[in-house]
């Protein structure tokens, strides 16, 4: 049994990782431009369609789509912030949010039209492969996508940390009127706030390729997943998104062993609300 | 927006399509001239599926169906005049019940649909209140037939009858392959057709002996990213086989994982669900998708009827191989036949006489395996039989019954190491 | 009685009498679609109405108000599955359920200073919280579903709320009248004001004396009471029940669109919003299938862009440009 919980720990954690990285996207974008993004499914989803045409077309394997589909990602959220979401910074919540969600309607109904209602996915040649230590089972893709994630994660830090920009990025989230005191461009960095989270999101959903199918109809059940993650690990926070990613994917595995595995998320929202409720800043959040 | 300014212009606009519309399936048949009544009326089926949503991928097979079943009917021989109205409900239950409206206001003479056991109960209650008789081609909970309802006929399984066929041929396939595993595991998918089934196997399983114990019944969320741990906790029981209830994306990613764990039970059954005989679980899974079984209603390869149905669907649709589509469009075109047929015999389009029409149904030529389609007095056709399916080189072939077979069964499966390239 | 009608201009009285007039008569004019129609809108004007306490007027945002949808429905229909309860005491269950629930959410919430959207993730975590619960609830049904059984479909029996779409427009009809007195009389009240001054600025309200906590928990367990007849009469009108349905996420979404694109914070918004797209929905699904395309998923692109439109250029919603438009404002 304790093979069991061994097994299921570690696969959940290492899924958990690349959730992290999703929820990193969600992260900066409501950490710098206080957008509440509920579009972040849907373009998730978009991005592995992506990437499934790139390996169609290209036999690109997902981890090497990554790159191009970050990068178009970028340029799709810069325009949209600059375009669509910049005039409603400074609108009340209810506002953003009906915005995204005709986004959402939008962006998931065109993938249903382009793409058919079927599950696609891209079959790698070592998709089924698998490490034995003992007991211990873990699958290649698993372990890949975890590393990579934890690669894209350790280059966002490091953007934000030792950068000009991305300190400038930070500068604009922790005093916004301060930033255009003296002289950001504060559109254009919260354009390329918004592009940087929309990269993490397209690596993401690469990733997420290598282990799930992606269906049209997905987008809002992964917007959900990354709200919750954010939130517990705390707002703002890029390792908080990152270590709750982790927790949220263990804790679902481990709850799916000990308990009916139909209501594991139960165990997800529990521990939303738990944290909401004790810590609302989150886990290495600061007081909202 | 006043309700009466907007009645009128709806009005207006049906009207417009009727004239414009008498269309497309009506010109099919009225192909043969010579037996065509003077005042050959056209019977205009309703036909609700959900085309978007969640459902999506079924409700478009179905569609598919639905679209050369007038040719069908007319190769059969049926002398009347079809016209489909079609309405997507977007996989909404809510949508079912306003567009099963929109259908009959718009002169719908009889319901076809939903491939949706909650949908099905809410047009259902519309179809008794109007007298339009509803064909249910796909929904199996057996609550709607439970009813009492005057005007609701499915010709497909209730749940307990799906299950009650796959068990019975389980074990007809442990005595035609002289193999008698030991030990079973259920895992099933928690939404409305996952229960239906549980709640059949947990009624049938103890006097279907089948001579292995049920070791543990598994649930997983519909809607589940990854099947890791559900399938862990599966393979930790130690189970001779795996019985499953699935949809199509589950189905894929349970079969995945159970490479990746490297379980290797004596095989994978399925007692009555989609999923594993999907055309996206073979392009997905390749090799690995062979000698999985599956018991459910099919076609009988041997009739006519599937023959015209196969080489219709193979005109209209030739990217899209008939093989994927078999249950779905099969038991539509069914329905649609069934209409047809009700039609012929009422001469009349009104709802009492179709429906009178419709008890006395009696059809012989038909496409999916069974007795004759027939339905008793609450509406429910109890003819259908399955057939044992397996998984052989990239598609769902009949292994059971023996005089339908098109292979003979393999089971034991082969582990998957041992599967050539 | 003059309370709810103070301040009205004439016209606006006017309009409202007409209105009121022909939704009365409509049931006689329009086919049985349209009707169908009809009752959507009017359940929407109503969940919505609900709704709107909460956020238009106290500036709560809850993105889960399905959690009291289902939670009404399935508390009145198990009463009557289960015990034999007519609708109408089990909508007394019901409403007890709910505001319980309501309380419990808010009492949370607002303890522990949880605003803004902290407060709407943790209703909607809340709400998918109860329907994973549900669907391992087999006595009632689990996933697999609640049925009432369905019978006597000749005759209306308002008592129990058995009959034909027109018996449920009409009562729907009702409580949507019921609801917009009510909303009327509870803006005009203090319990009004003091909801506008936490909405506008909390820090301001508490400054002033006003009992934020309190007046915030009214605001959420009113709103949650009220949505709670939406769920009675969602079991008894569609006479199945599914957890993945009912307390989906996007019945949420739905729900708040009709206030926020007719007007939030008003009266008439939420009216006008269900008015607006129920039939822009279906509106749309003619238009397609009138131009010959059947392609599944064109109809909720272009309803997506309609919404998106609404949101960019009318950022208050269609009610207060409409309302100017035909100068049926309040005076002030």
């Amino acid at each position: 049994m304790s093979d069991l919980y061994l097994n299921a720990a570690v696969g959940g954690a290492l899924t958990g990782l690349v959730y992290g990285l999703m929820a990193l996207g969600l992260s900066v974008i409501f950490g710098v431009v206080r957008v509440v993004n509920f579009a972040h499914g849907e373009m998730m989803t978009g991005a592995m369609y992506g990437a499934i045409l790139l390996a169609q077309a290209f036999k690109l394997d997902p981890l090497v789509a990554m790159a191009p589909i970050a990068i178009g990602m970028f340029l799709l959220g810069y325009g949209l912030q600059r375009g669509l979401v910049n005039s409603f910074v400074q609108r009340p919540e209810h506002t953003q949010f009906m915005l995204m969600v005709a986004v959402a309607i939008i962006l998931t109904n065109s993938q249903l039209i382009a793409f058919g209602p079927n599950a696609r996915n891209v079959q790698v040649d070592y998709a089924l492969d698998s490490y034995q230590f003992g007991a211990l089972i873990i699958d290649k893709v698993r372990i890949f996508a975890a590393i990579a994630a934890l690669a894209v994660s350790g280059a966002l830090f490091a953007f934000f940390r030792f950068t000009l920009t991305g300190r400038a990025i930070r500068a604009c989230a922790d005093n916004y009127l301060g930033a255009q005191v003296v002289g950001l461009n504060v559109k254009h960095l919260y354009g390329l706030t918004f592009g940087i989270g929309a990269a993490c999101l397209g690596a993401a959903g690469c990733l997420l390729l290598l282990l799930l199918d992606v269906t049209p109809l997905q987008g809002p059940s992964y917007t959900l997943l990354a709200f919750i993650i954010v939130i517990v690990g705390g707002m703002g926070s890029l390792t908080g998104a990152l270590l709750s990613g982790l927790l949220v994917g263990v804790s679902e595995a481990l709850a799916g062993v000990a308990f009916d595995p139909s209501a594991k998320s139960m165990f997800t929202f529990a521990l939303l609300i738990l944290v909401l409720l004790f810590r609302p800043q989150g886990l290495l959040g600061r007081r909202p | 927006m006043m309700p009466s300014k907007d009645a009128a212009r709806g009005a207006k606009r049906r009207d417009f399509l009727k004239t414009a519309g008498a269309v497309t399936l009506g010109a099919a048949t009225l192909g043969a001239p010579a037996i065509v009544r003077a005042q050959a009326k056209t019977l205009n089926i309703g036909l609700l599926l959900p085309k978007s949503g969640t459902l999506a991928f079924l409700g478009q097979s179905c569609q598919k169906g639905a679209d050369i079943a007038a040719e069908v009917c007319a190769q059969l021989g049926y002398k009347v005049n079809i016209k489909l109205m079609s309405a997507d409900f977007e996989s909404n239950v809510d949508l079912s019940r306003a567009r099963a409206e929109k259908l009959i206001s718009e002169g719908a003479h009889m319901l076809v649909g939903p491939f949706d056991s909650g949908a099905a109960g809410a047009i259902a209650q519309v179809a008794e209140q109007k007298g339009v008789p509803f064909v249910i081609n796909i929904a199996a909970a057996p609550q709607i037939t439970e009813q009492g309802y005057k005007f609701v006929f499915r010709n497909f399984f209730t749940a307990g009858q799906l299950v009650g066929n796959g068990l019975k041929l389980m074990k007809e396939l442990f005595v035609a392959t002289k193999t008698q595993p030991k030990s079973a595991v259920y895992m099933h998918v928690n939404d409305t057709f996952g229960m239906a089934n549980k709640g059949a196997i947990d009624k049938l399983y103890p006097g279907a002996n089948l001579g292995m114990e049920l070791k543990a019944s598994i649930a997983y969320d519909p809607a589940a990213r990854d099947l890791s741990v559900e399938v862990a906790k599966a393979k930790a029981t130690g189970a001779d086989v795996l019985m499953v209830t699935t949809r199509i994306n589950d189905a894929i990613l349970l079969v995945r994982e159970m490479v990746k764990q490297r379980w290797e039970p004596m095989g994978i059954i399925n007692p009555g669900s989609p999923g594993l005989y999907e055309q996206q679980f073979f392009a997905t899974l390749g090799k690995y998708s062979d000698y999985c079984i599956t018991n459910v209603a099919w076609s009988d390869p041997k009739s006519a009827v599937t023959d015209m149905a196969k080489a219709a669907w193979a005109k209209k649709f030739p990217k899209d191989p008939w093989e994927g589509n078999i249950l779905n469009a099969g038991f539509t075109i069914e329905a649609i036949m069934i209409c047809a047929d009700a039609f012929q015999r009422a001469g009349s389009t009104d709802g009492k006489a179709l429906a009178d029409a419709l008890r006395k149904t009696k059809i012989e030529k038909k496409i999916m395996l069974g007795g004759p389609i027939e339905f008793d007095a609450k509406g429910q056709n109890n003819n259908i039989i399955s057939a044992c399916l397996q998984n052989r080189s990239g598609w769902a072939r009949v292994v059971l019954p023996s005089d339908k077979a098109e292979r003979p069964p393999i089971f034991p499966m082969p582990g998957w190491g041992n599967r050539g390239a | 009685m003059n309370m709810l009608f103070d301040g009205l201009p004439r016209r606006a009285l006017v309009a409202l009498g007409l209105f009121l007039a022909v939704l009365l008569v409509a049931p006689w004019l329009v086919n049985a679609y349209i009707l169908s129609l009809l009752v959507v809108v009017l359940y929407f004007a109503y969940a919505g109405q609900a709704w709107n306490v909460m956020m238009g007027f106290a500036g709560q945002l809850s993105l889960g108000h399905s959690l009291y949808v289902g939670l009404g429905a399935y508390a009145a229909a198990m009463m009557f599955t289960k015990f034999g309860v007519n609708p109408w005491v089990g909508l007394l269950v019901a409403v007890a359920t709910t505001t319980a629930m309501g309380a419990i959410i808010g009492f949370l919430a607002f303890r522990f200073g949880i605003g803004g959207v902290y407060f709407a993730i943790l209703t909607i975590a809340f709400s998918e919280f109860v329907r994973v619960g549900f669907d391992h609830w087999p006595w009632l049904g689990g996933s697999g579903g609640l049925f009432l059984p369905v019978a006597n479909l000749s005759s209306n029996d308002l008592l129990n709320l058995r009959g034909a779409p027109i018996m449920f427009y009409y009562v729907m009809l009702a409580m949507c009248v019921a609801a917009l007195g009510f909303c009327r009389w509870l803006l005009g009240s203090r319990l009004g004001y003091y909801w506008q001054a936490i909405r506008e600025n909390e820090d301001a309200a508490a400054a002033l004396g006003i009992p934020v906590f309190r007046y915030k928990m009214i605001a959420v367990m009113l709103s949650s009471a009220m949505t709670a007849f939406a769920g009675v009469f969602y079991a008894f009108y569609y006479n199945n029940l599914f957890p993945e349905q009912i307390f989906s996420m996007g019945r949420s979404i739905e729900i708040i669109l009709g206030p926020i694109i007719g007007g939030l914070g008003t009266l008439i918004g939420p009216i006008v919003g269900a008015f607006v797209l129920t039939p822009l929905a279906d509106g749309l699904s003619e238009l397609l299938q009138w131009a010959g395309i059947d392609v599944p998923g064109v109809k909720q692109v272009f309803y997506g862009i309609c919404l998106l439109l609404v949101v960019v250029f009318l950022p208050n919603g269609i009610w207060p440009m409409l309302a100017r438009r035909l100068g049926l404002e309040r005076e002030h």
